[in-house]
Formats: C-alpha cells, sequence, structure tokens
C-alpha cells in the first residue's frame, strides 16, 4: 500500500549505488516526453520570467522552453494545459549533506562526518549515499532534484570527496562521484587542524605537497615559490623546501596514502576543491593559493565578508557558494555579514549561488532567493534581480559544479529536470505539483505527507489511527 | 557557513521551553512584577528600568492594516500619539494634529512579538565567552532568571528589530534542564542594562524541557535522569518539595515554583512529542499547576483537541523537522491543522537569524494549510506571530494588537508581509520611532559592531 515501503531497504540502496558509481547521468529510459502549455516559464538562466509559455522535453532532455509562440511541434506529445502554473528547471542544491543521514541528532544514522576516522581527504561519499533518505524526498517534493553532498570536515580540515547526485527516486541517486574535495581553513580549520589558522595553511600546503610528490606523474607545473628575485629587503621568502619539486617527502609524511592519494586530483585541477572560509583576510589568502598551486580549481563556500574583497574574488575568477541572509556576527570571522553579501557580489562580477548548507534546511532556498529580490526595495541595500535569484539556485550552482548547460537550465539539450508550481516558485508556500529528473515524472510522497494524511482528521474512527495508511 | 551539518543544527540548538498561562492582563507598571518576592529595599528586585522614548503624534493612513486579532481594513488609518494607540479605522478617521504617513500600497501590523528567543544569553558572537543560556549542572534550576544572563548589546536584537520587526520578545533559558529557570520579557528597545529592556508589567514564565535534551545531559553525566521516567520523576518530585515550601526561609528556586503554582508565573515547556504534551499536561494537573504554552510542539498536530481543551498554545516552527529523534515526524501541515482544531498557534524562532522572518515562517504555514484546502484569512495568520505570542506570554492586554489604548509598538511594511518580497519600513515601539529603512540614523548598532567592519551596514 505505501509506495515507501516498497522501497529498497538502506542497506540494498548502498550496494547498488556502490555498483553504479560512476555511471551516471540520464537513464533515458524511463524518460517521458514531456510537453506542457499554458505556463509561466522561468528557465533559470538569469532572464525574467514569460508568462504564455511552453515547455517540450523529449527523451530525457530538454528540447524548447520560452514563449508559447515558439513552441516547436510536439511530434504527437499531447500537450498538458498548465493552467497558469510557473515551471522552472529543478532546483541545484550545493553545498548539501542529503542522503548522507537520517536524523542529523542521531549519531547511528548520521554518516555526514567522520571525525573518529583515520583519512579525511579520501573520504567518498558515492558509495553511501541513501536515495531512500526521507530528506531526499522531502526535499524532491520541495522541487531540488540536484544537489552536492559531502561529508564534513571534521577529523581533518579536509572533508572528503564529494558527489553529485540527483534527487530521483530509483537507486543510482551519483550522477557524478568525487566532484569536488573539501578543505576548511577559516576558524574552525584553524581549530581542527591545532589550535590556530596558521596550523590550518601549513597542513593543506603540507597536503598538497605531498599529494605533488606521491609519484612523478602527480607533479604538477608552475611551483612558485622559489627564492624571489628580487630582495624585498628584510622579507625572508619561503624556504624552497617547503613547498614545489624540492620539497622532501622522506621522513615527515603527515597524511595517509589514501589521503594523499585523493588530494592528487586537487592539486591538478583535475577535481574542485571547495574551500569553506568567511573572513574577508582569509579569502584573500585562499585567492593567493592560486599563485602558489596555479592548477587549484578553487570555489569559495561560504564567504560572508566575500563583499570586502569583491573586486579580488571577481579578478580572481573564482565562484562563491555564498551564505544567503546570514547577518550576524556568528563567530570573529563574519563580523561584516550583511544580507546584502550576495548583491554585492554579483554587483562586482562574481560568479555567486546561494549556499544550502548555511540553513536549517536546503528545501528553502526558493524562499532565500526570494528575500534576495526584498532586498532590492530596501535603501543601501544590494539584492538580485528575479532573474538572478532564481538563477542562483539553477543554473550558477550547476555551472560551479561543472554541470553547465545540463542542469538548472531549460535551455536545450539540458536535463529533463522540471517543476511545476502552484505559484511565484521565490514566494512563500508555492510548492512543486509535478516534479520532473531527466524527464522522468518523480513520486511527492514522503514520511511527512503519510502523517499529514493521517492527522487529516484526529477523530476518533472505528479503528485507531495505526490503522489508517 | 556556520552551520554545516545543515539538517542537524537545530538540534544543538535548540534549547527551550516555555510556558503559556494565556492569561495575564496587567498593567504597565515596573513596580509590579509579579511572581518576584521583594528585596530588602522593599522592591521588586531587578525592576524595569525601561521608559518610552520620545515619539511624534503619528497617522498611517492609506495602508492595508493587519489589527493582529482577526482585523483587516483596506485603506485603513492608524493613529498613536503618546506612546499608546488613539485610534484604529478607516479612511474617516480624522488624523488632525497628527503627522501623516502614506502607506498607501503598503501594510501595517502590531510590533513582531517572539514568544521563544535565546537573543542576549546566546548571543553573538557564539563564542563559548557568551554561552549563558543553560545553567547545565543540575536537571533542576528554577532558581535561575534569564535576565541575569542577558547581554544586551547581543547584535540580534537589532537584526531583529530591522529585518523582522520584532518589538517584544521573551528570552528563556536553555533546555538542557528539566527546569531551566525563569524566563525575561523584553521591549527590543537598544538599552545599557537588561532592566532598561524590561517589558514593563510582563509576568515571568519558567521554562521547562521534556525528552532527549535532559536525560541526554544528565544520563551523559551518570546522573538522573537518564531516561523519560526518569524526566518525569524529577519532575514530579520537584513539585511536591514545592507544594510543601512554607516560604519561612527563602528559597529562590521554591520561590518561582510557588510562582507558578500561584499562577503568578507561566510555563513555556519546549517539548516535540504528542504522547509526551500528554503526560505533561496530566503532570500539571496532578501537580497544580498550567502549561501556558508547548514549545517547538512539533508533533502538535497529532493533539490539537487535547491542546484546544486544555487552553494550551503551541509555539512552533512552520518546517524545521529530523534534526534530532523527537523532531522526526515535523510536518508543515502542524499550524494549519492545530488552526482546524481550534487551538491556539504561535509561530517562534528559537533562532537569530528565524526571529527576523517570523512572518515569513507564519506565511508557509499558511500556505501549506492552503493546499489542504483550509482557507486561513492573512489576519489571522498575523495573530500567530503578533497576538498570539502576547496572550501566550502574558502581555496581550498591552500589546500585540492593534487596539486604542496598547502600547503603539507598530511594523509599517513596504508590502504585504506574508510575501517574501516585504521588509519592515518603519517600526515604532511605544510610538517611538525605532527603526526607518529610509534614515540609516534610525538603525541601532550595537557597542560590539562599533569599529567593526560593517559598522551601520544594512545587514
Amino acid at each position: 500500500m505505501s509506495k515507501a515501503s516498497k522501497r529498497l531497504s538502506p542497506l540494498g540502496a548502498v550496494g547498488i549505488a556502490l555498483g553504479l558509481a560512476g555511471a551516471f547521468v540520464g537513464h533515458a529510459a524511463n524518460a517521458q516526453d514531456v510537453a506542457i502549455t499554458g505556463v509561466t516559464v522561468a528557465t533559470g538562466d538569469g532572464s525574467e520570467p514569460v508568462e504564455n509559455g511552453a515547455v517540450l522535453v523529449r527523451g530525457g532532455r530538454v528540447v524548447y522552453a520560452g514563449p508559447a509562440s515558439g513552441m516547436p511541434a510536439t511530434g504527437g506529445v499531447t500537450a498538458v494545459d498548465g493552467q497558469g502554473a510557473w515551471v522552472t528547471p529543478g532546483i541545484v542544491a550545493a553545498v548539501t549533506t542529503l542522503g548522507l543521514l537520517d536524523v542529523g541528532g542521531v549519531g547511528e544514522s548520521n554518516d555526514s562526518s567522520a571525525r573518529n576516522s583515520p583519512f579525511s581527504a579520501a573520504l567518498d561519499v558515492a558509495p553511501i549515499v541513501n536515495p531512500n533518505s526521507q530528506h531526499i524526498l522531502v526535499h524532491r517534493a520541495a522541487g531540488i532534484t540536484r544537489a552536492a553532498t559531502t561529508t564534513s570536515p571534521s577529523a581533518s580540515i579536509f572533508g572528503g570527496q564529494g558527489a553529485i547526485i540527483d534527487l530521483g527516486a530509483d537507486p543510482d541517486a551519483v550522477m557524478r562521484p568525487r566532484a569536488f574535495q573539501m578543505v576548511t581553513l577559516g576558524e574552525q580549520g584553524g581549530r581542527i587542524a591545532g589550535g590556530s589558522r596558521a596550523a590550518a595553511h601549513v597542513l593543506f600546503r603540507n597536503a598538497l605537497r605531498e599529494a605533488m610528490t606521491l609519484g612523478d606523474d602527480a607533479r604538477i607545473p608552475g611551483r612558485s615559490s622559489e627564492r624571489p628575485e628580487t630582495d624585498l629587503g628584510d622579507d625572508v621568502p619561503i624556504d624552497p623546501r617547503l613547498s614545489g619539486e624540492y620539497a622532501e617527502r622522506a621522513g615527515d609524511v603527515l597524511l595517509t596514502r589514501f589521503d594523499a592519494s585523493a588530494l592528487v586530483p586537487v592539486v591538478r585541477g583535475e577535481q574542485m576543491l571547495l574551500v569553506a572560509v568567511e573572513r574577508a583576510s582569509d579569502i584573500r589568502s585562499v585567492l593567493a593559493l592560486k599563485q602558489e598551486f596555479p592548477r587549484l580549481d578553487l570555489v569559495l563556500v561560504g564567504a560572508s565578508e566575500g563583499w570586502l574583497v569583491a573586486q579580488d574574488i571577481a579578478a580572481a575568477g573564482v565562484p562563491v557558494i555564498a551564505d544567503g541572509l546570514d547577518d550576524l556576527p556568528q563567530n570573529f570571522e563574519e563580523l561584516a555579514a550583511t544580507q546584502s553579501n550576495i548583491g554585492r557580489l554579483a554587483a562586482a562580477g562574481v560568479t555567486v549561488a546561494i549556499n544550502a548548507s548555511a540553513m536549517e534546511n536546503p528545501r528553502n532556498l526558493n524562499q532565500y532567493a526570494g528575500n534576495l529580490v526584498a532586498l532590492g526595495r530596501v535603501p543601501g541595500a544590494s539584492g538580485l534581480t528575479w532573474g538572478q535569484a532564481l538563477a542562483s539556485i539553477t543554473s550558477v550552482p550547476a555551472r560551479i559544479l561543472g554541470l553547465e548547460g545540463r542542469a538548472g537550465t531549460l535551455s536545450r539539450g539540458a536535463a529533463g529536470d522540471l517543476v511545476m508550481w502552484d505559484g511565484d516558485p521565490l514566494e512563500l508556500g508555492s510548492t512543486p505539483t509535478r516534479v520532473f529528473i531527466d524527464g522522468v515524472e518523480q513520486p511527492l510522497d514522503n514520511h511527512q505527507s503519510k502523517l499529514k494524511e493521517r492527522y487529516l482528521d484526529i477523530e476518533r474512527g472505528d479503528l485507531p489511527k495505526g490503522y489508517v495508511w | 557557513m556556520k552551520r554545516f551539518a545543515l539538517l542537524a543544527c537545530a538540534a544543538a540548538m535548540a534549547v527551550s521551553g516555555c510556558s503559556t498561562a494565556g492569561g495575564g492582563s496587567g498593567t504597565a507598571s515596573a513596580s509590579d512584577a509579579r511572581g518576584a518576592a521583594l528585596g530588602a529595599d522593599g522592591r521588586v528586585p531587578y525592576a524595569s528600568t525601561y521608559q518610552r522614548y520620545p515619539g511624534r503624534p503619528t497617522a498611517l493612513v492609506g495602508a492595508t492594516v493587519f489589527d493582529g486579532r482577526g482585523g483587516r481594513i483596506e485603506n485603513g488609518t492608524v493613529l498613536f500619539r503618546d506612546g499608546e494607540v488613539v485610534a484604529v479605522g478607516d479612511a474617516s478617521l480624522s488624523t488632525d494634529g497628527y503627522d501623516r504617513i502614506d502607506g498607501a500600497g503598503k501594510f501595517v501590523t502590531p510590533g513582531v512579538i517572539d514568544i521563544h528567543s535565546h537573543l542576549g544569553d546566546y548571543p553573538t558572537p557564539s563564542v563559548e565567552a557568551h554561552s549563558d543560556g543553560n545553567e547545565a549542572t543540575s536537571p533542576m534550576t528554577p532558581e535561575v532568571w534569564a535576565e541575569h544572563s542577558v547581554w544586551p548589546q547581543d547584535p540580534g536584537f537589532t537584526r531583529a528589530l530591522a529585518n523582522g520587526g520584532v518589538t517584544a520578545l521573551q528570552i528563556l533559558p536553555g533546555s538542557a534542564n528539566l527546569t531551566g529557570g525563569r524566563s525575561v520579557t523584553l521591549k527590543n528597545v537598544s538599552a545599557r542594562t537588561v532592566q532598561g529592556m524590561k517589558f514593563p508589567g510582563a509576568p515571568y514564565g519558567m521554562k521547562m524541557a521534556c525528552g532527549e535534551n535532559p536525560k541526554r545531559v544528565y544520563g551523559s553525566k551518570g546522573r538522573m535522569p537518564s531516561t523519560r521516567m526518569g524526566n518525569f520523576a524529577v519532575n514530579r518530585q520537584m513539585w511536591l518539595d514545592a507544594q510543601a515550601y512554607d516560604g519561612e526561609k527563602r528559597d529562590l528556586g521554591k520561590e518561582t515554583l510557588k510562582g507558578v503554582l500561584d499562577g503568578e508565573i507561566l510555563i513555556h515547556n519546549h517539548c516535540y512529542r504528542a504522547d509526551e504534551m500528554a503526560l505533561v499536561i496530566d503532570m500539571a494537573k496532578e501537580m497544580g499547576y498550567k502549561v501556558t504554552a508547548f514549545h517547538h510542539a512539533v508533533e502538535a498536530y497529532k493533539i490539537g483537541d487535547l491542546l484546544r481543551e486544555n487552553d494550551i498554545c503551541s509555539a512552533i516552527w512552520a518546517d524545521w523537522y529530523g534534526f534530532k529523534m523527537e523532531s522526526y515526524d515535523g510536518i508543515l501541515e502542524n499550524a494549519a491543522l492545530l488552526q482546524k482544531a481550534g487551538a491556539c498557534v504561535v509561530i517562534h524562532s528559537d533562532d537569530a537569524n528565524g526571529i527576523q522572518r517570523l512572518n515569513q515562517e507564519a506565511a508557509k504555514a499558511q500556505a501549506a494549510g492552503r493546499r489542504l484546502g483550509m482557507d486561513i484569512p492573512d489576519a489571522e495568520v498575523v495573530g500567530w506571530f503578533t497576538y498570539n505570542a502576547a496572550k501566550a506570554m502574558g502581555i496581550g492586554e498591552m500589546t500585540g494588537s492593534l487596539e486604542a489604548g496598547k502600547m503603539a509598538d507598530v511594523v509599517l511594511w513596504n508590502g504585504d508581509p506574508l510575501s517574501v518580497y516585504s521588509r519592515p519600513e518603519k517600526v515604532w515601539i511605544d510610538g517611538a520611532l525605532m527603526y526607518d529603512a529610509m534614515d540609516r540614523t534610525r538603525r541601532p548598532v550595537s557597542d560590539f559592531e562599533l569599529g567593526q567592519p560593517g559598522e551601520g551596514d544594512v545587514k
């Protein structure tokens, strides 16, 4: 009777995810062809919504989204009249722990960090994502179709290798395993590394150096810590033995071989490095890492004081997954936090998405985006246009995660991730009525919807509530 | 990125416990704070020294007015002077003698009230040195008073004012303890001392907590309680001991408990699960006190009838769930189903960020009801974060609604407060303009933020 009870047990799901890890994308086999007319369409690319729009998905991919007047022939697909509903691409949530835990406070169910593990950078969530997690079901029903999910730094400054997942009701959640590495370098990084940011920076450099020297083929070009040619007076240059090819590995290895191996693609720039950092000066130090390790593919996460160094971030071309509405000096690295952070970063030309990990639960990404629109009407504040705001939770995070044109957008050829909403998707309480992932319509029921149905009527019946299901 | 453990954060923070006793009239006088024994000087200890700031006689005209008690007036007029609401009506009200503010296209509500906050006792920056919300050294600490922990320079007060339109709030001890201590109700007006913020005439509350937190905190220390049955045993014995208190030798904790038994101090009880709330209701009957409100009552929807019959409010989030075992059954429809059952709904924050968006949380909860086919009028929903909160804090006869003679705690919103696109434009507390989005000199900056990056920013 209950769909949920028929789904795979969590144990079974893990095995299957393991088997398919790496396979990825669009099992278009079950994909429906979908044609919808009579809707307001927002494509997620930053443009404003289009009324009287239409969408066509075939073979699991978007063929068209835009004004109804431009709708191509549907080739026999019966168009559904959306009756004024809204259609957007699925929301892309970065960064999350979706699929890694059932109940945050229940340690036995929570795989989102591994405080007592000897490993850190080598941690890999691909085999452990549970597509049956209620959080995945609940967030799917909230219109989130793809997410970056990862273990968090705890035993080490490195959090491990995160994956990009889809939230579809099928066993293969992992769309791209080992998509990124996570490191924390601010206040938290300093505490983990031994009590000081200085320790975090040394640990970080040592780790990358060990990765570089792990094997000849792991060496990266562009080492830059040679003795500077210009004498800067009293400045003492970094000893070349602390960096680059002069560094010696013997005798001081701090990383396990697995962890060092996991960082090889990071130093090579083949795997994104998400750097959790908040303070303006910490952000500058992270940007400077590019001089020392030029191939690093950096993404800033958090960046509450990013607006103070917006020009530097823009010049470095480093994208930001920024806290959306944080405006409190939560700690000393966020003294300048303001809700205008994202608006100011965007105005400076920074590619900026809203950080899902800075909210109580990521299903409120659309609410946060709506708030950034609201700021446009507050004197002195900086927000986003409606189109930019939707993009900051769809196409922009997709682009940052390397999915440009493939997710978070309704451009031709993108995955058929559609959400139909019962109203303006950024407005409070607007809710998906239908969700498609890769063109496959998704079930929207879950533990919460079942509870709601059971307790709609609390009158005593002929049988106890336990029989209502 | 403070909250990296996304879905887990609330568990760590969620400490609360409140009571609501419905009643509460109370005249606004600094000298009659109930439930406190007089000091050696014959005065109420730690009495409020709050005094309203000067304000202009003001007429808000042309806006949509929600009065907080279910009333809605299009093109309404709100008049206030000398700290009090003078009249609320339609466009026919005379505004002679008042400064007119054109509210066309805008909305007016009573000041937003948060029944569950830890501003001041868990202030930002949230460093260990500021962790003053849980006296987690004994499961029963009725003798502690939250006001003795409140840091009036918490920058969070200013955010709650500017972004949330919050004019009054109850600061509670945390929920590590079964009995956490007295709460304090504040005016959200910047002051050098906590006494300067204390809401004159507000009754005290006492925080209690069910469930996981107390048994985890004390069980892990190898002492009672370590189970839910232990929670109840400790509580019941505490009440029995309090009943026997004769007052001959002063006992701080028992003075507070006696105040509860006498109906002067309101019980605010952190309790998530429906079955546990039902047990607490029976414990209150057994021991002779009343629960005013269950806080974090994520399962209240399962027992809306019981809560209605016992006149207990549910102070809830719109959508927090799943961060701890006892929050596993949280659903978006909680508020709507309570409303359907005729029970009292209060939207609360328990969070320095959430307090800035109580209106938005209420709107999400309203929309969940709409999807059930329930049309809960906007004017009722505004009451969830204004009058209902005031009533459950015992200050409902002084504030929480726009009625002649009540405190002129008023928010002018730049749009519909139940829309994500709206923000407070002006906030008055006792008729004094304490925040104005159009005038950066009407924006409080805490001592802590002076000379810091972002000082005086829009935030």
